[in-house]
Order: C-alpha cells, then sequence, then structure tokens
C-alpha cells in the first residue's frame, strides 16, 4: 500500500501528450494556436521594451557625464563645497547638492514613516469597513496632487509659518522641504504599508488574543514585527519618492548652495540643480555635462534604494 | 509550433531593432537648414531666431505682431541662453540671435572665420535692473561697492551699512537668468555670490519673498517695481547722487544696473531677417518693448 504506487497509476491514466493537443486538426484550434502565439509575442515585445528602455536611459546619463570625468581640472572640483557652475573656473562641488538632497529627504521620512505606518495600522486594523471606504481613497487622493499645487501651498502658508514661528531670515528652508515631501510620500507609504499589514494571516492576531493580549498589544509585538519587512519597503519606496521630488523642492527649499548645519537654513538639492539649470545652459559645456554627472549620481542613489526595497520585500514574501 | 514560437520572437526582436534604430537615429542631432536666400519679392520665407531667455518671451511677441502683418513670413522664436544664440550663430544654424550682453571679440573673430562676414550687432531695447528691500528696512540707497559687497559676503548686517542690525538675506535669481550673470559681471565685478544667496526662479518670487521679509535684498526688473517694496536708489560711487530706475534713468545711462539688448547678425540681414530687425525697431515694435516692461531705444 504505497501512496506512491497509486499516485503513478492514476497519473498514466490522465496523462495528455502535447502533440495530441498541437496536431488537432480543427480548424478553429489553430486559429487559437496563432492568436496564442502572436498575444506571446506581443507581451515579449513590451516586456522587452521596458527593459530597454531603462538601460537606454542609463546608458545616455553616463555618456554625457563621461566628459567631465575625463577633463581632469572640472572633475577636481566634484568634491569641493561649493556650487559655482558658471563662475571661471567654475566649481562642480556635488557636497552641498547632496547634502541638501539628503538632509530634506531625511527629514519628510522622519515625518511621514510614523504618520503612515500609524494610518496603515489604523485602517488594517481598527477602523471599521465604513471608515475604511471612506479614509482609504482620501488618502490615495494626497497621492494625486501635482507637485506644483504642494510646492505653491508651501510657499504661500508654510514658508511664513515656519519663519514666524522659529524667528528665522527665511522660511524657505530644509525643513519646509521636509514637510511639503512628507506630504507626498505619506500616500505610497500608507498604501504599502497597509497591503504588508493585511497579509499577516488572522490567525497570529487570534493566537494572541487568546493569550490574553490586548488588541494594542497584539499590534505592537506580533503584528507589525511581521509586517516589518513590508513596512521597510514601504519606507525605502517612500525614501525614492522623497529624494526624485523636483518641483515642490525647487518652490520651497530657498536653493542656496550651502552645506546645512540644521534644518532651519535653506538648501539647494540634486533634483532642483537640474531642473533650474537646464533651461539656459549651453549644450556641449562643461556645465552641461556637470549638470548630467548630478543625475547620474541621483540615478545610483534611487537604483540603489530601490533595489534595497525589492529584496527586502522578496524576504516579505519567503517569511509567509 | 516550435517553429511559431521562434517566427514570433524574431518578429518582436525585429521591431525593437527597428524601434532602437530610430532612437539612435534620433540621437544623432538634426541639422537645421542653413538660411534660405532671400526671396526677391515681398516678404517670404521663413527665418530662425536664437537666444537669450531674458529677450525670448518679448521676440515671441515681436514675431507674432510680424507674421499678422506679413503672411508669407515665419519667424521661429527659440530661447537657450545667449551663449547658445551666439554658438548656433557660429555653426550657421540661426539666422539672428538674441543677447542680453556684449558679444566678446573671440565670438566676433570666430564667426568672422567661419562666415566670413562681419558681425552686426543692433541694439533693440534696454533693460534696468532694480535693487529692492523691505518696506520697513530704512536704507534708502546704496552704492554700487555696496551692492557687490552684500552680494559677496563681505557684509551681512544692515547696520553695516545704516541699517537696524538685521542679518541681511541674500536673494538672487537662478544661475541659468541672464541677469544673475549681469549682476555678477556689473555689479560684482565677477567676483563669486556668497554661497547662502537664496536663488529664485522668476522675478515675482523675489518680490514676494522680499514683501515678507524685514532683513532682504533681492533684484528684480523694471517691470517688476512695486509699491508693496522699496526700490533702493544705486549711487555709481560714494561721491555722486543716487539714481533710482525708471524707464528714463535707464534710457539716458545715469542708472548704473542698466544694459542694452542685442540683437546680433552674422553680415547684413537680408529679406525676412531684415524686415523683421526693421519691424523690431519701428514705433509698433517699440510698443512693444514697453508693453513687455523693458525700455524703449527711442
Amino acid at each position: 500500500m504505497s501512496p506512491n504506487g497509486d499516485n503513478s497509476a492514476i497519473t498514466n491514466d490522465i496523462v495528455v501528450h502535447k502533440e495530441s493537443l498541437s496536431k488537432s486538426g480543427s480548424k478553429k484550434r489553430r486559429i487559437w494556436d496563432f492568436t496564442e502565439k502572436i498575444s506571446e509575442g506581443l507581451l515579449f515585445i513590451s516586456a522587452f521594451i521596458g527593459v530597454v528602455t531603462v538601460i537606454l536611459i542609463f546608458l545616455f546619463l553616463f555618456k554625457e557625464a563621461i566628459p567631465l570625468l575625463m577633463d581632469t581640472t572640472a572633475s577636481k572640483t566634484l568634491a569641493s563645497k561649493n556650487w559655482y557652475p558658471i563662475s571661471n573656473p567654475p566649481v562642480f562641488g556635488l557636497v552641498p547638492l547632496i547634502a541638501g538632497s539628503i538632509i530634506v529627504t531625511f527629514g519628510a521620512i522622519v515625518i511621514s514613516v510614523p504618520l503612515g505606518v500609524g494610518a496603515a495600522i489604523y485602517l488594517s486594523m481598527v477602523a471599521s469597513p465604513t471608515v475604511r471606504e471612506i479614509l482609504k481613497p482620501a488618502i490615495e487622493v494626497l497621492a494625486g496632487i501635482p507637485s506644483v499645487v504642494v510646492g505653491f501651498f508651501g510657499m504661500a502658508v508654510l514658508a511664513p509659518l515656519i519663519k514666524n514661528l522659529f524667528h528665522l531670515p527665511t522660511g524657505l528652508t530644509a525643513l519646509t522641504g521636509a514637510i511639503t515631501l512628507a506630504l507626498m510620500a505619506l500616500p505610497t507609504i500608507t498604501s504599502i504599508s497597509e497591503d504588508a499589514i493585511s497579509t499577516v494571516p488572522r490567525r497570529y492576531m487570534e493566537a494572541s488574543l487568546s493569550l490574553g493580549a490586548t488588541r494594542w498589544q497584539a499590534i505592537r509585538t506580533v503584528i507589525v514585527p511581521a509586517a516589518l519587512s513590508g513596512i521597510t519597503a514601504a519606507t525605502m519606496l517612500g525614501i525614492g519618492r522623497a529624494i526624485g521630488e523636483t518641483m515642490t523642492v525647487l518652490m520651497v527649499t530657498g536653493n542656496a548652495g550651502i552645506i546645512p548645519d540644521s534644518f532651519l537654513v535653506p538648501v539647494r538639492t540634486m533634483t532642483a540643480t537640474i531642473a533650474a539649470e537646464m533651461g539656459e545652459v549651453a549644450r556641449g559645456s562643461d556645465h552641461y555635462y556637470a549638470l548630467f554627472v548630478v543625475g547620474a549620481v541621483l540615478f545610483l542613489m534611487t537604483f540603489v534604494i530601490n533595489l534595497v526595497a525589492d529584496i527586502v520585500s522578496r524576504r516579505m514574501k519567503e517569511v509567509e | 509550433m516550435n517553429s511559431l514560437k521562434k517566427f514570433s520572437k524574431v518578429v518582436a526582436l525585429a521591431a525593437v531593432v527597428g524601434l532602437l534604430g530610430t532612437v539612435v537615429a534620433g540621437c544623432g542631432g538634426s541639422k537645421q537648414d542653413a538660411a534660405k536666400p532671400a526671396a526677391d519679392m515681398g516678404i517670404k520665407g521663413s527665418i530662425q531666431v536664437k537666444g537669450s531667455d531674458t529677450i525670448v518671451n518679448l521676440s515671441q511677441a515681436m514675431a507674432e505682431e510680424f507674421m499678422k502683418k506679413n503672411k508669407d513670413a515665419s519667424v521661429a522664436v527659440t530661447g537657450g541662453g545667449s551663449g547658445t544664440g551666439i554658438k548656433a550663430l557660429v555653426n550657421g544654424t540661426t539666422d539672428l540671435c538674441n543677447s542680453s550682453r556684449n558679444m566678446t571679440a573671440e565670438e566676433k573673430a570666430e564667426i568672422k572665420g567661419k562666415t566670413q562676414k562681419d558681425v552686426k550687432e543692433i541694439v533693440i531695447a534696454n533693460d534696468g535692473i532694480g535693487f529692492i528691500v523691505n518696506k520697513d528696512n530704512p536704507v534708502k540707497e546704496l552704492t554700487m561697492e555696496q551692492l557687490s559687497d552684500i552680494y559677496t559676503g563681505k557684509v551681512s548686517n544692515w547696520k553695516e551699512l545704516g541699517g537696524n542690525d538685521e542679518k541681511i538675506v541674500v536673494y538672487a535669481r537662478e544661475t541659468s537668468s541672464g541677469t544673475h550673470v549681469f549682476v555678477k559681471e556689473h555689479v560684482m565685478k565677477n567676483k563669486e555670490y556668497r554661497s547662502d544667496a537664496l536663488l529664485q526662479n522668476s522675478n515675482a518670487a523675489i518680490v514676494k519673498e522680499v514683501e515678507g521679509n524685514k532683513g532682504a535684498i533681492g533684484y528684480v526688473g523694471l517691470g517688476y517695481l512695486k509699491d508693496t517694496i522699496k526700490t533702493l536708489g544705486v549711487k555709481k560711487d560714494a561721491g555722486s547722487a543716487a539714481v533710482m530706475p525708471s524707464e528714463s534713468s535707464v534710457k539716458d545711462k545715469s542708472y548704473p544696473v542698466s544694459r542694452p539688448l542685442f540683437v546680433y547678425a552674422a553680415g547684413e540681414p537680408q529679406g525676412v531677417a531684415k524686415a523683421f530687425v526693421d519691424f523690431i525697431l519701428s514705433s509698433e515694435g517699440q510698443a512693444i518693448v514697453k508693453k513687455m516692461d523693458f525700455v524703449s531705444i527711442n
């Protein structure tokens, strides 16, 4: 009585040879087969184009950045602390730009992760279905607000508020940028965290409740740790969203190319620099190539962030 | 069946390779037609005008009016910066070049070498730059040197200039702006801007910031001076009288921070280009200059 023997006997009965399928003489079957192949080909093209596009963007970006890196006098200035692209000789110090991007992004994440994860826990664990149906779309709408509008809000409402609150010479600071970017990263973080928390099996919750934990204890000690990799991935994507945002930071951070020593000073981010200077730069000049170097560095940073997010979320799937 | 699969893959690959081909070909850069010979009868044909972003809107408005009057002529205006326009003139990819700065001797020589023609310089308008501070700031006037010291960071507090004990917050335009370059060359004598200067994308943004900021100083085009902010008088040096920026003081060059705006051509403009330049210099064209907040030349 070996179950294996039984199994093999059954499979022998229902095995279908592929030849018998494709050799079926009916005309309809041949047409079906043909359309199947066509659609396979089309899907292959779509996937291929996507990959090729990314590779081409990557190549073009670095092709335009290389001339500056080859130019020893100009590339020596890349590590300096000033960004004076139109001086004579020009100084292309990336340090203040990278520092500006990092401080604004860091601030945005510190603000938006607790809010986003909190909202996600509320939506998936606490809220009644009716409330959830109203709140979830409302948060998604936040993602649909154009960045120019958010930037305008930051300039007109937030900047004066921050200026008066901290008695600053100007309200266009890293903090202003961080708050506006937090608004924009919030929907991403909330919806992905919520998915992660919702996929934690119900029995975890039930088990911890039956062991005498309160709902809050169960959420804090069981559910959130179980969904942690998903929350981390959400955070990573939020960082990617914040670091790549252009229009908003261009409007609210003041764009002064200094290395910030606090959140209350104006900063200049990499994205804002590219957007502000691309318009008037002479094609083929050192300044033009320098902007591509900035773009390439930014691309590498976001690439690494996405990669980490991908690895983390894959690990999350393995846990299940 | 296997051959079918292969076939579809081949088709797909062919399509992608074809696409790539077009992309790569597109990267090669398109060559524009060189200037067409002028038509003998009436004003017919098309010209390219390239250059300064300071002038691009003005030029656009001029071209629209000009084309309304001359149905068979077309004038295509693009920005990109004075340097870009001058480069295009060297390469023969534009008929006229807008520039908010004087062409250098080297650039003129380069064009002469390439086209065997002398550069023709036409002043089409004047532009003045006003320095503005907050309404509550007691400072009324500054010398060119003081302005330079503020923008280079040598002076950081208003009390050093006879104002309140207040940190100076310096607003400037982005490096892509012709005005940024003009102030740097003209006022600061090519010294560096202080690194914590707040670079703004538009005149309007500078005005808005100065309105709400007691320690602010900024610079804007003549058309942006208004009552909600205070415009400073500028002295050439400590001994001379302060001059307020205005249409008349820019015209008679008594206001120190003013500049002419140019159109350049390689050789005498012909055909449509000539007609367009004549239109710019006519009273009709100069009325457009006024409307766009620049200062007319007549």
